[in-house]
């Protein structure tokens, strides 16, 4: 395993430029605090249903790259889907980052993340990779209570 | 003999970490143990296991000689004045619990202040401020210079009247300063308090004397100081634990018992309710052998020099944010890279076979002042030497070079 393999291009881009950092205010927003405690890593993420759509998505807070990497390529994957397509989505992006192996077609589901497959080889880095998603996880089934 | 030469005593030091030898810089969250603890430990186990203080069998008598001659061994290292001021414990963090929970609750009211540093470690931090929640009492912090330095006159301007308890760890586990821990004792006296010290970073790494500081209480661990996990010391002074109501009950901590009512042991059995952790404490006491052979003078020397040398080399690298003083530091060097999150360089790191802790280092009041999330710390010990520095240096290089372009 090498640290290519973790440190795609890629993933420092959406790093270094991420895609969908800000706060949503306003009706229909559900807004999910989530940290990593052993770490100090920290995310808010701010999502609005409507209509059972993924209508808008934002993250602020701070992490290391891996963390911030997969946020922001969590939010421009699932920004515009409905949300049982995310929720499919995020199950297919835990399953990769188990180290589980992926169809083809659960790959194409995952646009950019899917670089962020190396993790899986480095067992102490696959809580950065999943905080976003599960930020997520928990915004969606707060809105289905 | 100290350094590099003693890896040939520690099995756990030999391996490569994939290709690479490991460089093990994070002794500051838990040492490595040499073969002689890890002997001492089968030895007793595979010899004179049974329990302690209750057969009259030989392997009963001969776990107990074992146990209590590692407290002896303790009280030796330390310098306490009695045997029974040594109480065994889980660990630094239990100790600091016991004594919130038993001084703490017995001596404390409403307007009695604590006195600490905003750097402690938590586990010197939450035992008091629940404390304080329960008794009205209130924390006071002394506040740091710039580099987290508290010198005396700081010192001085935190105690007061109100004062029962001036807590400080001996040396900050983040900024490696040493705080002036004889001088707070004698200030604390006079005002009829007493001084806890959180020593997990400083009992192993110099020559102690617990009656020449004049320490009401001092807290360790095994763990850091070659022994094994699951042991900690609490050390007190003898008429202060004689006062004390025990911390747990059930086992062998009693006098007498009845159904309505029991009495207690005197110190420090008092404080060791149900089966110690007797394997361990024959383990620790290998470890001090192991330590005193080596001279904790010359411990301290050489760890002392080997934090010197990294800090002043990362100091020579423009992008590296050295975090507390740049020299006479104890053991260990708090840096980032960059804006290079400290996750990211620790695992670059790694895959050169570096170890070093990278978070908040349980202090997250400290990072906050110091304005971070997260920092890299490296930890020196016995067994480093200047190849690991060297590794280090060339490790921090690395980092930048491979992350180059992103961060700045």
């Amino acid at each position: 395993m090498s640290l290519d393999d973790l440190y795609r291009q890629v993933i420092l881009d959406h790093a270094q430029h991420p895609r969908a950092r800000g706060v949503l205010n306003g009706d229909h927003v559900i807004a999910v605090d989530l940290k990593n405690p052993t770490c100090g890593d920290h995310i808010t993420l701010y999502v609005r249903l409507q209509d059972g759509n993924v209508q808008d998505i934002r993250f602020t807070g701070e992490g290391c790259s891996i963390s911030q990497a997969s946020a922001s390529m969590m939010t421009d994957l699932l920004k515009g889907q409905s949300v049982g397509e995310a929720e499919r989505i995020k199950n297919i992006f835990l399953k990769m980052i188990q180290g589980e192996a992926l169809t083809e077609a659960e790959e194409e589901a995952l646009g950019d993340a899917i670089a962020l497959k190396g993790v899986a080889q480095f067992p102490a880095r696959i809580k950065c990779a999943t905080l976003a998603w599960k930020a997520l996880e928990q915004g969606i089934s707060e809105q289905s209570m | 003999m100290i350094g590099r030469a003693l890896i040939r005593d520690f099995p756990i030091l030999q391996q490569q970490i994939g290709s690479a030898p490991l460089v093990y810089l994070d002794s500051a969250a838990s040492s490595q143990k040499p073969r002689h603890v890890l002997e001492a430990m089968q030895r007793y186990y595979e010899h004179d296991h049974a329990n302690v203080h209750r057969g009259v069998h030989t392997l009963g008598a001969r776990a107990t000689d074992a146990y209590e001659g590692a407290r002896e061994k303790v009280r030796r290292f330390i310098h306490a004045r009695r045997t029974q001021e040594i109480v065994f414990t889980r660990g630094t963090t239990m100790s600091l619990n016991l004594i919130a929970e038993t001084y703490g609750i017995a001596h404390l009211g409403p307007g009695d202040e604590i006195v600490l540093t905003p750097q402690e470690h938590h586990a010197n931090l939450l035992p008091w401020q629940r404390l304080a929640r329960r008794t009205g009492a209130r924390l006071v912090f002394i506040e740091p210079s710039p580099e987290g330095i508290i010198d005396e006159t700081r010192l001085m301007q935190a105690i007061s009247s109100r004062t029962k308890i001036v807590t400080l760890a001996h040396i900050s586990n983040v900024l490696g300063t040493v705080n002036p821990i004889r001088f707070a004792a004698e200030r604390v006296h006079e005002v009829g308090g007493i001084i806890v010290v959180d020593g997990a970073q400083s009992v192993p790494h110099m020559p102690y004397d617990v009656q020449a500081l004049d320490i009401d209480f001092l807290a360790f661990s095994g763990h850091k100081m070659l022994g094994p996990t699951g042991i900690g010391v609490l050390y007190g002074k003898y008429e202060l634990l004689k006062a004390l109501e025990p911390y747990e009950l059930g086992g062998e901590m009693i006098d007498t018992v009845s159904l309505h009512e029991a009495t207690w042991r005197d110190p420090p059995w008092r404080f060791e309710a149900g089966t110690p952790p007797i394997a361990e404490a024959v383990g620790l006491a290998a470890a001090i052998d192991y330590l005193e052979a080596l001279d904790m003078r010359r411990v301290e020397a050489h760890v002392l020099q080997l934090t010197e040398l990294a800090t002043q080399a990362l100091a020579e690298i423009p992008e590296v944010t050295i975090y507390g003083p740049r020299s006479g530091r104890h053991a260990v060097l708090t840096f980032n890279i960059g804006s290079i999150h400290a996750h990211d360089t620790a695992t670059v790191l790694d895959t050169m076979g570096i170890a070093v802790r990278a978070g908040h280092h349980c202090a997250q009041p400290l990072m906050k002042r110091l304005g971070v999330n997260a920092t890299v710390r490296a930890s020196f010990y016995v067994y480093n030497d200047k190849q690991d520095v060297e590794s280090l240096v060339a490790g921090v290089h690395r980092v930048k070079e491979f992350f180059g372009d992103v961060f700045r």
